[in-house]
């Protein structure tokens, strides 16, 4: 073997440039290596790979080693060396005693890798069944979520005093005026859009009056509480959820069942209440909001005055889909707040858990309001049409 | 060497002063222990010292480095030197134990997976875990073990400098006694300086070289355990007053708490 270098981890010493932190060397020459240096994280993990790579070369070949110039020997550069080593001391050492009783702790043989569970064919089946069961425990929680509700408004008339109506103004508050601003907004834009796309079908058969008719049917009955709804699943089944999931993290649960506050009362109650309150009133001005959108672009494109507009909807939509809307809206509320407390009670106290549980509360709610929307259609086919 | 460097530093919280001029030096090597009630600002310092909070005046220097600024390697540099044990543990919940110590380890992006094994189990040895202990979620684990888990993440990059914070807080006395002597082994093997925050007086007088006392935003006392307790402060003469009394005790038979 001839006398060489390593070309891989360069050489500088800390005299010549004192500014540069030591690094780990390795000097090869003939049958005896000398290690110098600090071996350790810090100084190695820069150079890891190039060294591991030079150690592996060397580790079959008889060689005479040499530590006694390593300033600094830690765990990590120890077991890089002991491994290369095969898991023993090399039969021709030199170690300081510190760096001996260093290696005389090591393992004598490496551990065996991490067993990860590999997907039997079988696991899909325990799949399905698991997301099964897991359904069935979404329905019968928030059946009894339900309940306990029920329980606790019966409760109520004869305690009065625990009506918790600080909590229901706040979610009101919360989950109503604070969301006028987005609802309306949303609600006159997709008024304009769809009053736009309408005019331009209705003007190709001369139907332009019927602008009023569709309009006030599709806006009053369908889109403003669906808009509606949606949004505030968005925005507060994701509050509401995430709220109560912190105080599961933060034991806030734990201290009111302690001290033998109902959390179906405290929590739950005034959330479903308020938003069984907000939310059809929220229907009403989105259903306002858009039917202006709506009124703006068919001025502009059939040239069908406001006045006119305002004056022919009553005539031509019946006042039963005003109502269905809005009992919509309190039934949507309903729905929102329940799955909406129910997937933030059974968050665990751990980051991953609160993620999921906020996102799975949007989710659902979002889907059980569509899924309701479509049976209302199915139930109310036969009223609020002429 | 001086590992932390504190000079004039002031911290206030809108109107509230936390502290009023402290000056601190930390040598290598040492156990230092901050003590001093609730709200002395214990743990504000040591955010400080950690680079979590940017002093408003007076300078803060860790390895003589500004911990709160500097570029982004010189920032990452620095805190790949210290390890830190919060006071509840602060592991990730969504990762395994084994996962919460590899971390670091697998942030430096240059180490094998085989090797990340080999020193997580280490770490667990040293820490007094078990490797079956290693597929366990945070949310399954005791309080003792959390704080294992804990130190054994901040040793796993083999810190020169080591913050605890209430370490032995929440154990019961057996654990918090073998918490002690394992810091204590560690301490001792790995040549670490380590930094404490603590109420346990068993803990002080068990691990410390010196000791600050906090009172009201000012450093009124640094020295060894026995210097201090000759000092006539009235806040320290009553912070250790448990300190002496626990030693007499010990010296009689008298059973009491």
């Amino acid at each position: 073997m001839s006398t060489a270098h390593s070309d891989v981890v360069p050489r500088i010493t800390d005299a010549t440039q004192p500014n540069q932190p030591a690094r780990p060397r390795i000097q090869i020459d003939g049958g005896s290596v000398e290690l110098a240096g600090p071996w350790t994280l810090s100084a190695l993990h820069l150079h890891a790979a190039p060294i591991q790579r030079e150690l592996a070369g060397l580790s079959k070949a008889q060689i005479h080693w040499d530590l006694r110039g390593v300033t600094a020997l830690d765990e990590f550069g120890a077991l890089l060396l002991w491994r290369a080593w095969q898991w023993r001391l090399p039969a021709s050492i030199l170690v300081r005693p510190e760096q001996e009783a260093r290696f005389s702790k090591l393992p004598a043989h490496a551990s065996a890798p991490r067993t990860r569970q590999r997907a039997r064919p079988v696991d899909l089946l325990y799949g399905i069944g698991q997301d099964v069961i897991l359904l069935l425990e979404h329905a019968t929680g928030l059946a009894r979520l339900l309940g306990e509700l029920i329980l606790s408004v019966a409760l109520l008339p004869a305690r009065v005093r625990l009506v918790p109506w600080r909590e229901i103004s706040a979610n009101i508050y919360r989950s109503g005026t604070q969301a006028l601003v987005i609802t309306g907004l949303v609600g006159i834009l997709i008024g304009v859009v769809l009053s736009y796309l309408f005019a331009l079908q209705l003007r190709a058969y001369g139907a332009d009056v019927f602008i009023v008719r569709i309009l006030g049917i599709g806006v009053l009955r369908e889109l403003g509480p669906l808009l509606a709804a949606i949004l505030v699943a968005g925005r507060s089944g994701a509050s509401i959820a995430a709220q109560i999931g912190v105080m599961r993290v933060t034991q806030e649960l734990d201290a009111l069942a302690v001290m033998g506050i109902s959390r179906t009362l405290r929590l739950v109650l005034p959330k479903v209440l308020a938003l069984m309150i907000a939310l059809p009133l929220l229907v009403l001005w989105t259903d306002v909001a858009a039917l202006f959108g709506g009124m703006l672009s068919a001025h502009r494109e059939l040239g069908i005055t406001p006045a006119a507009f305002i004056a022919n909807l009553p005539a031509s939509v019946p006042v039963a889909n005003l109502w269905l809307g809005v009992g919509k809206g309190v039934v949507f509320g309903l729905v929102i707040a329940l799955v909406a407390c129910h997937f933030g009670l059974r968050i665990q106290p751990n980051s991953e858990s609160l993620g999921s549980g906020t996102t799975q509360a949007v989710v659902a709610a979002i889907t059980l309001v569509i899924v309701l929307d479509a049976v209302f259609a199915v139930v109310f086919s036969d009223v609020g049409y002429q | 060497m001086n590992v932390i460097d504190i000079e004039g530093l002031w911290t206030r919280y809108g109107r509230q002063v936390i502290h009023a001029g402290i000056d601190l030096t930390i040598l290598q090597g040492e156990v230092f222990t901050l003590v001093g009630g609730s709200g002395a600002g214990k743990t504000t310092l040591v955010r400080h010292m950690l680079g979590l909070e940017t002093p408003m005046r007076g300078t803060v220097r860790v390895f003589g480095q500004s911990p709160a600024q500097g570029s982004f390697d010189e920032w990452r540099t620095l805190r790949r030197r210290w390890g830190v044990l919060f006071q509840g543990g602060a592991l990730y919940s969504a990762l395994d134990v084994f996962d919460n110590i590899a971390l670091p380890l697998r942030e430096l992006g240059t180490i094998d997976e085989d090797l990340i094994r080999e020193l997580v189990y280490r770490k667990l040895d040293q820490t007094g875990l078990t490797h079956a202990d290693a597929d366990k979620k945070p949310a399954q684990l005791s309080g003792g073990m959390v704080k294992r888990v804990a130190l054994a993440r901040a040793l796993i990059l083999e810190p020169e400098l080591l913050y605890l914070d209430e370490p032995t807080a929440g154990l019961d006395p057996a654990r918090s006694k073998s918490f002690v002597s394992l810091i204590h082994g560690l301490h001792t093997a790995l040549h670490l300086t380590v930094v404490m925050v603590t109420h346990d007086l068993d803990t002080l007088v068990e691990l410390s070289d010196r000791v600050g006392v906090l009172v009201n935003g000012h450093l009124v006392a640094v020295g060894t355990l026995d210097q201090i307790q000759q000092l006539e402060d009235p806040c320290v003469h009553s912070f250790f007053l448990g300190v002496t009394g626990r030693h007499a005790l010990a010296g009689s038979s008298v059973t009491a708490n």
